[in-house]
């Protein structure tokens, strides 16, 4: 850690601090190069990076779940019900 | 102005991750199911004043969200606690073995991540205080911007930030620990 890539770049320290937002797509293009640019030139920060990204795609992959059946059966059957009440039972054209 | 007669076909692709966000949420299938069946409705009776060609994925967590918090949460004779301690940054990292282990080749963290199951990641998530929760599924699994997750919550982009920046570090440490608890990763003090 410590590299430093000049006046115009960004140490290890901010590229760090920056981490997620940078994986949260929420910089400027100008700070995202200058991050990009630290992490190809310093591989500690390049590992905690890609760990962070690997955790991300964890978080993302392992959260889905299938609708049941029955919820969907459940909420069509609802906004139907919905509908008929409002008084425009039968099919609009 | 969306046309509700469209509201079927308009909002079908979100029910699974509306579904899963419900699940992770109320950490109960029945529960989940109610709270979702209770969003389509809400939206349906709503749809009129839904601006067409906006974003309707977030308007639809929008209604999740608060009917989350005004029916179910409301329920709770005692609020969840919102109470998070601090955890370091890059928690997991240093677990599992930080730079020393990287620097001696040692250390293949995507292998021990891939040993994270669905019940490992998603008991993790339910694991963390509500706000924190939310703001956590919202980014990291849904994928919303700090600006969509502010209006989806109702908070200032600050408190997006810091929810998602505690709720993140808690996150790796819950993973940790179900990991050790499991046989996951090695219990190295650390």
């Amino acid at each position: 850690m410590g590299m430093d890539h000049g006046e115009e770049g960004v140490d290890c320290r901010e590229a760090l601090h920056r981490i997620y937002h940078f994986l949260d797509g929420e910089l400027t293009a100008d700070r995202r190069v200058k991050i990009e640019s630290h992490l190809n030139g310093c591989v500690p920060c390049l590992h905690m990076f890609d760990l962070e990204v690997e955790l991300r795609k964890l978080v993302a992959d392992r959260c889905r779940d299938a609708v049941p059946d029955g919820l969907r059966a459940r909420i069509a059957f609802a906004i139907d019900h919905e509908h008929g009440e409002e008084g425009e039972s039968g099919q609009t054209p | 102005m969306a046309d509700q007669a469209h509201f079927a076909e308009d909002t079908e692709e979100y029910m699974g991750s509306l579904y899963s966000a419900a699940l992770r949420m109320t950490r109960n299938p029945s529960d989940a199911e109610d709270l979702v069946q209770e969003t389509y409705l809400k939206a349906y009776r709503g749809y009129g004043s839904f601006q067409a060609g906006t974003n309707l994925k977030a308007w639809l967590y929008r209604i999740l969200t608060n009917t989350f918090i005004n029916s179910y949460r409301a329920r709770r004779r005692h609020p969840e606690e919102t109470e998070l301690e601090d955890v370091e940054d890059f928690y997991l990292f240093q677990r599992l073995g930080g730079l020393e282990a990287a620097a001696a080749g040692q250390s293949a963290e995507d292998e021990v991540l891939a040993r994270f199951t669905d019940e490992a990641v998603k008991e993790a998530i339910e694991s963390l205080p509500e706000t924190f929760r939310m703001a956590v599924l919202l980014a990291d699994v849904e994928g919303f911007s700090y600006k969509e997750i502010a209006q989806i919550m109702d908070v200032p982009v600050g408190t997006v930030m810091s929810r998602l920046h505690r709720g993140r570090r808690a996150l790796q440490k819950a993973l940790h620990e179900y990991g050790i608890a499991h046989g996951l990763v090695g219990a190295q003090a650390g």
